[in-house]
């Protein structure tokens, strides 16, 4: 046993230091927004300080000079990211809903449309899509954030697989119990559904507290996100004589933390979810 | 939600109906064009009906009127246009910034993916090889994906902050002339080096995911067959890997392409002069600070047969992907 023993101390020595090198930038930015501002200017401090608190009353106060306090800006990208992940959810289970439970002129027209989507990441459309939304006076709204955003072809097809996997069974018994198409969807499917539509929100609600570009065009000032309004705080930040990195270092933390924390807490779900799709 | 993000999600976790119900399911007709379970005039058109508005309004008719605009060219006083055939596209690819630019995408997305992909497969066969700590290595390993773009970016700048970050600090120790402001190869170096570090996570756990379905048996008749730890990894694994390899080459691809945005606006704003300007960072460029709506008219059609392609690859593959099995 004794060469598996090594290979296995040698095994968690690599994967430690990458580990490390993978928390690297995190620590130090932990290390930066538990500082004042002057602390990095003649080296590089390598534990935490105790200015956390200091750093974060002032960013949640009066913010960095020229740059917005950062409570509107977390509340904005929460609503933001609730009104895209909900969004998705509320449009695409009736779509899949329809798709799988009803034949209608125009089904497959109208799933193929949704899918073709995928070919239009905002990233893409993004020029158009902000004429559209400009033309429709939606600039710097929450639905100017939120509606063009909404449409979600993964969600569909998630969810068009999912409800396809029910046992025709449970319909029959339902008609039979006298229950209509919409009382199965709220009663049966949706109570059945739950990892998934779990599931698909915490993934939307990510996609919609990560997103950047199109706040970055949508919005200024009143309804700025914290992804997105953090490129004013570096901008102002290093406006100062002894640059402010302590405060957007905060700043990031912030913005980091939510996302990072539902991805670590669904976790487990991902890989067992991911394995039963690969396999 | 489009093919970026499909890259950055986990679009195969399919949750299975309850046990035992399924065991007893009747069969549906192949094709899925079976008898209509519920019968309805209007409700389904009513159920399809919000997705399909925005569809048409936030999609559809962007897209389609896109497609007009890069065939047109505002007259000088910017009061009409008029059908301009395939100028706009010439123009594009006369002007030496967009061949840049596709130079850099192509440069950026081949390193960032075979990068990842390769760190990802390292870590998730090393893990999967060990007796325990299986689950605090996935989440070390897991986590920097969650993080939105621009928020690595910012950690990222203030690392590499000439003169005052700590690893600008150790470069310029290890007497590297460290300023990414002014060296173009550094500038495209650090955002590629951000890139991998969050993408890495990505690969991670779909490669980790890919694992699982290697059968245990396996290994067991490569150990008795005598074969050592790299025969075993070159002649099992990553051919049993496969199709998670290429599903993965495809969607960082993907992402490298499109979704790069926000790490370059923080980091580099596409500089010094164009060597980390993106074919997407370009079009920002065109169409917001240059406002040319013809010219971003035609590199978002280019764009839209790049991530057409793309998904046709990936639509391909996830085919191949379910004849495995």
């Amino acid at each position: 046993m004794r060469p598996h023993l090594g290979a296995q101390v040698a095994r968690h020595a690599v994967l430690a230091l990458f580990a490390v090198l993978f928390a690297l930038p995190l620590y130090l930015a932990v290390v930066a927004a538990t500082r004042s501002a002057p602390a990095f200017l003649n080296g590089v401090p390598v534990a935490p300080g105790g200015q956390l608190g200091h750093n974060l009353s002032q960013v949640f106060g009066r913010g960095i000079t020229n740059s917005p306090a950062i409570g509107n800006l977390m509340v904005n990208s929460a609503v933001m990211a609730l009104g895209v992940s909900l969004g998705k959810l509320v449009l695409s289970v009736p779509v899949a809903y329809a798709v799988v439970f009803f034949r209608f002129r125009g089904r497959l027209v109208a799933f193929w449309l949704v899918l073709a989507t995928l070919m239009l990441p905002v990233e893409v459309r993004f020029f158009p899509t902000y004429q559209v939304t400009t033309q429709l006076g939606m600039l710097n709204s929450f639905s100017g954030l939120i509606v063009p955003l909404i449409a979600s072809a993964t969600a569909v097809f998630f969810f068009r697989q999912s409800f396809r996997s029910f046992p025709l069974e449970l319909a029959d018994a339902a008609r039979l119990d006298g229950i209509g198409p919409l009382g199965f969807l709220w009663r049966v499917v949706l109570p059945l559904s739950k990892p998934g539509l779990a599931a698909v929100f915490v993934l939307e609600f990510i996609y919609g507290w990560n997103q950047y570009l199109w706040p970055l065009l949508v919005t200024s000032g009143t309804h700025t996100t914290v992804v997105m309004g953090i490129r004013e705080m570096i901008s102002a930040a290093q406006s100062f004589a002894v640059p402010q990195w302590n405060l957007v270092m905060t700043v990031a933390l912030l913005g980091l933390l939510p996302p990072v924390l539902v991805v670590l807490i669904m976790q487990r779900w991902f890989v067992r979810g991911l394995t039963a799709g690969i396999s | 939600m489009g093919v970026s993000v499909l890259a950055r999600q986990t679009p195969s976790a399919v949750p299975a109906a309850p046990e035992g119900l399924a065991a007893k399911r009747r069969r549906r007709p192949a094709g899925g064009a079976g008898p209509a379970i519920f019968d309805h005039r209007f409700l389904p058109y009513l159920l399809v009906l919000p997705e399909l508005v925005v569809v048409g309004v936030f999609f559809v008719w962007p897209t389609v009127r896109t497609f007009v605009e890069a065939f047109e060219r505002s007259n000088a006083f910017g009061l009409g246009t008029r059908f301009s055939g395939l100028s706009n596209f010439v123009d594009a690819v006369a002007n030496g910034n967009y061949l840049q630019a596709l130079e850099v995408t192509v440069v950026f997305a081949a390193s960032t993916t075979v990068a990842s992909m390769a760190i990802g497969l390292f870590l998730a066969v090393e893990v999967e090889h060990l007796r325990r700590g299986k689950a605090v290595y996935r989440t070390l390993f897991v986590w920097t994906y969650a993080v939105p773009g621009a928020i690595a970016g910012s950690l990222w700048l203030f690392l590499f902050q000439p003169d005052l970050g700590p690893g600008a600090r150790l470069l310029t120790q290890l007497g590297v002339h460290w300023n990414f402001a002014l060296h173009g190869a550094q500038a495209l170096g650090l955002v590629v080096a951000l890139t991998v570090w969050q993408q890495s996570a990505y690969n991670f756990l779909f490669f980790t995911a890919g694992l699982q379905t290697v059968p245990g048996h396996v290994y067991e008749a490569a150990a008795i067959d005598g074969a050592g730890a790299l025969g075993t990894f070159w002649l099992i694994t990553l051919p049993l890997l496969s199709p998670t390899t290429l599903l993965l080459s495809v969607m960082d691809v993907l992402y490298a392409f499109f979704s790069s945005f926000a790490v370059i606006d923080i980091v580099t704003q596409g500089g010094p002069a164009g060597a980390t300007t993106t074919l997407v960072y370009q079009l920002y460029q065109d169409g917001f600070q240059n406002a040319d709506t013809g010219l971003a008219g035609a590199e978002t059609v280019v764009l839209i047969a790049i991530a057409a392609v793309f998904l046709f690859a990936q639509v391909r593959l996830l085919e191949r992907r379910a004849h495995y099995r």
